[in-house]
C-alpha cells in the first residue's frame, strides 16, 4: 500500500490526538466503527456558549488512511457551528487526502464521527434543557 | 552501523552464502555444458556436478541419491507429489487428506484436484496449530490414497507429529507426502526412520538461489506418481526439461553446509529468537501464536493486541518482517493460518511474523526490540481501544457501531 504525502504526515504527526477530561463543560463524544471491522474512531468536539466548535481531540485504531482522516478532521471541525461541522463531506477528506478507492471507507467513518459527535452534543443539551 | 530495513523475513527467503554464489559461478561461465549431453567431456562435466549435487542433497537426509528429483521449487514439487500420487492411485481411491494451515501450493493443488472430482478432507488444526493425531485417524477413510502434511508451518513455524502420522499413513498403504519447505535446515529429517514417501524442498529458503527444488521420491517401499511435466525424460521421466545445474550446484552446496553447521546455527539463532521474545514479553497484550515448544528456533509470531495491522505495518518500515494480514483492499483479510488457530480477527490481523537467520546479529534483535516498544507504544496512545480497556472496559460488550 502506498500513502500520499498527506496521509502520511497526518499518520506521522497525528493532529489533536488525545482526549479531553469526562467532565469538561461542552464536551461531546462520537465513536463510530468497530474492532472487527478494522476501524473505530473516537472524535470529541467542545463546543463554547456561543455553539462554535473551540476544540477538537480523536483517537483512532485504524490504518494509516483512517488516522490520517480522523486527524484532518479534527482541524477541520474547529471554528465551524454544528451546522457548519455537519457540511464536511467525505468526499472532501478524500480528496484532501488523496484517498485511494479502497480507502473510501475510512473518510465515510469520519464523516460519520462528526454526525455521531454533533449528535451527541444535542443530546446532551436537549437533556440538560429539558 | 545497522542496515536498514533489518531483515527478519528469512521464511519469505534467504539471502545466497557467498560460498555458495562462489561455487556456483563457473557453471554460468566455462562449465556450462548440458548434463544431458553424453558425447562430450563438457556435458560430462556437468553432470558430474549435478550427480554430486543430488548426493549432497540426499546426505542432508539420509536417502539415496537416487530418491531426489529436480524440480523448480517446493511449489512444483508439491504439485508433482499431490496431483502426480493422485493421478497414479486413483484406480484405488479418490480421497485425499490435508491440513487447514497448509502453504497455498498444496491447498490450491488440492482445489485443483476436486475439480478433477477427487475429495479432499481439509482437517482442523488445535489453538496451538498442531494436528491432533485422532482428528487425523478419523479422518482417513478405505478410499483415501494421499495425505499430505507440512512439517513446518511457514506462519508460525510448528512442528507436526511428522513421525506419528508416517507410521499410521505406512500402516493403512497410504501415501505421505510431505512438505518440507520451512523444515529444511531447522529440524533433523532422517528419511530412514521417518516413513515419507515424498517430501518437497527448496534451495532459497537455507540460502541457496532461487527457482531450483526436488522432490524426494521413497524408493523401498516405492512411491509411484506420475509425471506433470513431460518432454525429454529427463529425471527417470518424472520431470523432464533440461537441468539447471548452475541452480543444482548451489542447491548443492547450500545443503551441505547446512548439514555441517545446523547444530551450532540453530542454537545460535534460538538464542536470538528467545531475546526477542524476552525483549517484547514486557510489552502488555503480546499474544504469541502457535506453539512454543514445538517450533523451528527462527521463527516467532506474536499479536499486538488494540493496534490496527495495517497501521502496525507502516510503523514497523524500519524490519523487513510478514504480517499476519493481507490488508491490501478494503476488506478485511486476515491470516488464514492464524484464524484456523481460532485467533479472532483483530488478534490475527495486527501479528507480525519474524523469522531470523544466518546473519541475524543481536545488535538487530536489540534495535527491533526497541522499535517494537515505540512504536507499538505510540499506536496504543492513539487507540481509543486501548483507552477504554485501560479504564477497564470490556470490549466485548460495548455496542459498536458497525458499519
Amino acid at each position: 500500500m502506498t500513502y500520499s504525502e498527506k496521509v502520511l504526515d497526518h499518520y506521522e504527526n497525528p493532529r489533536n490526538a488525545g482526549s479531553f477530561g469526562k467532565d469538561e463543560e461542552g464536551v461531546a463524544t462520537g465513536m463510530v466503527g468497530a474492532p472487527a471491522c478494522g476501524d473505530v474512531m473516537k472524535l470529541q468536539i467542545k463546543v463554547g456558549k456561543d455553539g462554535v466548535i473551540e476544540d477538537a481531540k480523536f483517537k483512532t485504531y485504524g490504518c494509516g488512511s483512517a488516522i490520517a482522516s480522523s486527524s484532518l478532521v479534527t482541524e477541520w471541525v474547529k471554528g465551524k457551528t454544528l451546522d457548519q461541522a455537519l457540511e464536511i463531506r467525505n468526499t472532501q477528506i478524500a480528496e484532501e487526502l488523496a484517498l485511494p478507492p479502497v480507502k473510501i471507507h475510512c473518510s465515510i467513518l469520519a464523516e460519520d464521527a462528526i454526525k455521531a459527535a454533533v449528535a451527541d452534543y444535542r443530546k446532551k443539551r436537549d437533556g440538560a434543557e429539558g | 552501523m545497522l542496515k536498514l530495513p533489518v531483515y527478519l523475513d528469512y521464511s519469505a527467503t534467504t539471502p545466497v552464502d557467498p560460498r555458495v554464489v562462489e561455487k556456483m559461478i563457473p557453471y554460468l561461465g566455462e562449465k556450462f555444458g548440458n548434463p544431458a549431453s553424453r558425447s562430450h567431456s563438457y556435458g560430462w562435466q556437468a553432470e558430474a556436478a549435478v550427480e554430486e549435487a543430488r548426493e549432497e542433497v540426499a546426505r542432508l537426509f539420509n536417502a539415496d541419491p537416487k530418491e531426489f528429483v529436480w524440480t523448480s521449487g517446493a511449489t512444483e514439487s508439491d504439485n508433482l507429489a499431490i496431483k502426480g500420487a493422485a493421478h497414479f492411485h486413483a484406480g484405488r481411491g479418490r480421497h485425499l487428506v490435508t491440513v487447514k494451515t497448509e502453504h497455498k501450493a498444496v491447498l490450491d493443488t488440492c482445489r485443483e484436484l476436486e475439480r478433477q472430482g477427487f475429495e479432499v478432507s481439509y482437517l482442523d488444526v488445535g489453538e496451538n496449530g498442531l494436528l491432533d493425531l485422532d482428528v487425523f485417524r478419523a479422518a482417513l477413510r478405505p478410499d483415501t490414497t494421499v495425505v499430505s502434511v507440512m512439517f513446518v508451518n511457514n506462519e508460525i513455524g510448528v512442528i507436526q507429529p511428522i513421525a506419528e502420522i508416517g507410521e499410521i499413513c505406512r500402516e493403512k498403504g497410504i501415501l505421505f507426502h510431505v512438505d518440507a519447505t520451512q523444515a529444511t535446515g531447522k529440524v533433523l529429517i532422517d528419511l530412514s526412520t521417518l516413513k515419507i514417501d515424498l517430501m518437497s524442498i527448496t534451495a532459497h529458503k537455507v540460502y541457496g538461489p532461487k527457482g531450483i527444488g526436488a522432490l524426494y521420491v521413497r524408493r523401498r517401499p516405492r512411491a509411484r506418481i506420475e509425471a506433470q511435466m513431460h518432454g525429454g525424460g529427463h529425471e527417470r521421466g518424472l520431470r523432464s526439461g533440461t537441468l539447471a545445474t548452475h541452480q543444482i550446484v548451489g542447491m548443492g552446496e547450500a545443503f551441505r553446509l547446512a548439514r555441517l553447521e545446523m547444530g551450532t546455527e540453530n542454537e545460535r539463532v534460538r538464542m536470538l529468537r528467545d531475546r526477542l521474545l524476552d525483549g517484547i514479553s514486557s510489552i502488555e497484550h503480546v499474544y504469541v501464536n502457535g506453539d512454543i515448544t514445538h517450533r523451528v528456533p527462527h521463527n516467532l509470531n506474536v499479536s499486538f493486541a488494540y493496534v490496527e495491522g495495517e497501521s502496525m505495518l507502516m510503523a514497523v518500515t524500519d524490519l523487513a518482517v510478514s504480517s499476519g494480514s493481507a490488508c491490501t483492499s478494503a476488506s478485511l483479510e486476515p491470516s488464514y493460518v492464524l484464524r484456523a488457530l481460532g485467533r479472532d480477527d483483530e488478534l490475527a490481523h495486527s501479528s507480525i511474523r519474524f523469522t531470523l537467520g544466518r546473519f541475524t546479529t543481536e545488535e538487530e534483535i536489540d534495535f527491533a526490540v526497541k522499535l517494537l516498544h515505540e512504536k507499538i507504544g505510540r499506536l496504543r496512545e492513539l487507540s481509543p481501544l486501548w483507552e477504554m480497556v485501560r479504564e477497564g472496559v470490556d470490549l466485548n460488550t460495548v455496542q459498536w457501531a458497525a458499519h
